[in-house]
């Protein structure tokens, strides 16, 4: 019987490449088809990076959902890092603070199927996810 | 670990058939760079048959190599990019616009050939 849930703690760039491999673990167990899989790790990675990039201290919480109505993976992102002052705004397209592509947290929005950010400043963000297969 | 790249007369190749992290990344534009120099090639493919995922970072990297490529007057073209891959970027709301990609390695080829008139 493989656990039913695990975590990663973010503090060193590497550790987004392992969340990476625990989420597409996780995804592949579940059922998940292949672009699932894909859209799930890619998820995570841009999870991680956040963590790491922003808050410097983290960690992404999985866990299998798998009731009568609905089988997936739910995941959290948690961390104690400034938070951020206006979700708005990261929230938009294009919109990034570190010289990337700004994709991130929308993209991870469209990527998954359920998306919940809540962010406290000085005390740090919490963003919860769900991916059901379908 | 360290990205190989290949040189085949005027065109330098390259599979990345590791797990990228962001160090990996960066070192491997440096070191494209670098040989794109030394050796004077004029085309380069960088295959990504073998990439399972392709996040904004790496996507990053990727397109701003192509570019910086293009400013010392090689051209590089990116090939093999995977279904999952390609689904997951467009969502993910990356576009990689303005870089030659192909099917495969061979296209990947041909592909250099024109953009560099041969």
């Amino acid at each position: 019987m493989k656990p039913q849930s695990s975590y990663v703690r973010i503090q060193k760039e590497w550790d987004i490449v392992g969340a990476r491999h625990v989420a597409r673990d996780m995804a592949k167990e579940l059922g998940f088809g292949i672009v699932d899989q894909a859209r799930v790790a890619t998820a995570v990675s841009e999870l991680a990076r956040n963590i790491y990039l922003y808050a410097k201290n983290g960690q992404i919480i999985f866990e299998k959902i798998d009731t009568m109505e609905s089988k997936g993976l739910s995941i959290v992102a948690v961390d104690s890092g400034p938070g951020i002052a206006d979700i708005g705004e990261v929230m938009q397209d294009g919109y990034s603070t570190s010289g990337g592509l700004g994709a991130g947290l929308p993209g991870v929005k469209r990527l998954m199927d359920q998306f919940v950010i809540q962010s406290e400043l000085g005390k740090g963000t919490k963003i919860t996810t769900k991916k059901l297969v379908r | 670990m360290r990205i190989p790249i290949l040189k085949l007369h005027d065109y330098l190749l390259i599979s990345i058939q590791t797990e990228i992290d962001d160090k990996t990344a960066i070192e491997f534009q440096e070191d494209l760079l670098d040989k794109i120099y030394t050796t004077g090639a004029t085309g380069v493919v960088i295959d990504l048959t073998s990439v399972e995922i392709i996040d904004s970072f790496i996507a990053k990297v990727l397109g701003d190599v192509v570019a910086m490529s293009d400013l010392m007057g090689a051209k590089v073209v990116l090939t093999g990019i995977q279904p999952a891959v390609a689904m997951t970027l467009i969502e993910l709301g990356i576009h990689l616009q303005n870089i030659p990609t192909a099917l495969n390695l061979e296209q990947g080829l041909i592909k250099l050939h024109q953009e560099l008139g041969e």
